[in-house]
């Protein structure tokens, strides 16, 4: 076993891992952050993205103990005052609820943090529905057929203040 | 995925040493390879040791005549980096079309060329530019790499620290990836450079190879039509579930048209 400290949505963490425990595992079944999802287990789906150090990365495809001493923010860190136990949806989960970005839901949390990150990349210049459309590659969805996802994530950038055509 | 220790080595003297000490251990660079690997018992290193905690592979440099990017530099530091895209606009256009942006921003440059998977991007690069790989004991020149399928002329241990790019003329990248996975299933980089016209092709053989027939015609005549006779045998073709052996021959012809367009 070998011990980890990481900070996760803002909160100091730690935990005794296997070196080849996952860091999804570790999120999901250790800390108990099930809305970072499994899909596919095989580096392909984008369900399992959060960000390591505010970059988008599939933490199905990363060991626990690459992340020691690392930032992670994961979906139930996203909305702004989820950590005091408040209900008010971030901008961009706003906008998957509004455009109809999702059916099932298993695949937004991983959108959700893919969105984030196109925003991030393009918060200086303009995004176009061509541009989110590359960017969400990492990312499969079975059920919605992507426009509602496309338009949400459109929506969700131009309410954070970036500039869309 | 078989149980392993892990290991994040300070220096790079020290990484050498215990991975060379230990046949069955391996290097992790971005883990985008390796993880998928052990998840599939592909592989069963004892030991892992994390290039992650080595600066001496890490940075872009760029200098009057060449950029020179350290081992552990992602795909998206390389394809979002605006003193690359200045100089080197192909190379920072082939990183972009690496993968999905969660691989580029862990999968590096040095993981990539030491993999030397048929369907890698970077090795167009480093053969189609005429790269350096720099190890910790030596120069390679990019045109003696790649020897084979999953093949390169590292030996056991021997580590990837940097890649240096001489800086082109003009060049361009070409890729048709697979709708699925994103892989290319033929890439081709079209240069030229200080040592003449340089025609890379990955994703349709078992490593990346030039194809001088094309370089001879660009040479003399640097246009599309310089190219478009020329026949591409695809008798030892990768033919697989993805694309025959005729279909990638076809298409290197393509993309080779398409590089060439795009900077005559
Ligand atoms: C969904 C998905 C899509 C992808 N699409 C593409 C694509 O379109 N094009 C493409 O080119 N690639 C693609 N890849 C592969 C990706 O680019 C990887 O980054 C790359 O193949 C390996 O780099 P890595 O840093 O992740 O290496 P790792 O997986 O960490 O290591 C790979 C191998 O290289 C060795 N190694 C690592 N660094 C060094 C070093 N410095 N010196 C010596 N040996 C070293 C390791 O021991 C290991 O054997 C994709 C991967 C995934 C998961
Ligand atoms: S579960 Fe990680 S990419 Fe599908
Ligand atoms: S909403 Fe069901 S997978 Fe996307």
């Amino acid at each position: 076993m070998t011990k980890i400290s990481l900070t996760v949505n803002g909160t100091a963490r730690s935990g005794d891992v296997e070196p080849r425990t996952l860091l999804v595992e570790f999120l999901r079944n250790h800390l108990g952050l099930t809305g970072t999802h499994v899909g596919c287990d095989t580096s392909q789906c984008g369900a399992c993205t959060i960000h390591l150090n505010g970059k988008p990365v599939k933490s199905c495809t990363i060991l626990a103990v690459q992340a020691d001493g690392q930032q992670l923010t994961t979906i139930e860190g996203v909305a702004p005052t989820a950590q005091q136990g408040g209900d008010a949806l971030h901008p961009m989960q706003a906008a998957f609820k509004e455009c109809h970005g999702l059916q099932c839901g298993f695949c937004t949390p991983g959108m959700v943090m893919s969105a984030l990150g196109i925003v991030e990349r393009h918060k200086n210049d303009q995004l176009t529905e061509a541009i989110v459309r590359h960017e969400l590659e990492g990312n499969l969805c079975r059920c919605t057929g992507y426009q509602g996802i496309v338009n949400a994530v459109l929506m969700g950038a131009k309410n954070m203040g970036v500039r869309v055509a | 995925m078989h149980a392993f220790t892990y290991h994040r080595p300070t220096s790079v003297a020290d990484a050498v040493a215990k991975r060379s000490a230990d046949a069955d251990a391996s290097y992790l660079a971005g883990g985008m390879t390796l993880i998928p690997t052990l998840k599939q018992r592909l592989a069963q290193p004892t030991q892992v040791f994390d290039l992650a905690g080595l600066a001496d592979l890490k940075g872009i440099v760029v200098t009057d005549g060449a950029v020179t990017i350290g081992a552990m530099a992602c795909h998206a530091d390389v394809a979002l980096s605006a003193d690359v895209r200045r100089v080197i606009p192909a190379l920072s256009d082939l990183a972009g079309t690496i993968g999905d942006p969660q691989v580029r921003n862990r999968g590096t440059i040095g993981g990539s060329l030491a993999n030397s998977d048929p369907s890698a991007d970077y090795p167009a690069a480093v053969l189609g530019l005429g790269a350096t790989i720099h190890t910790n004991t030596r120069q390679i020149s990019g045109d003696d790499f790649f020897k084979g399928l999953f093949e390169t002329a590292l030996k056991p241990g021997e580590l990837i620290v940097k890649v240096s790019f001489p800086i082109p003329k003009r060049a361009a990248y070409m890729k048709f990836p697979n709708p699925a996975s994103r892989y290319a299933v033929v890439g081709v980089m079209v240069a030229e450079t200080a040592q003449g016209v340089r025609v890379a092709v990955i994703g349709a053989g078992a490593c990346a190879f030039r194809l001088s027939a094309m370089e001879t015609a660009l040479s003399k005549s640097f246009s599309v039509a310089a190219i478009k006779d020329i026949a591409i045998p695809a008798d030892d073709l990768n033919n697989d579930m993805h694309a025959t052996a005729e279909y990638r021959a076809h298409l290197v012809g393509v993309m080779a048209r398409r590089a060439v367009a795009a900077i005559a």
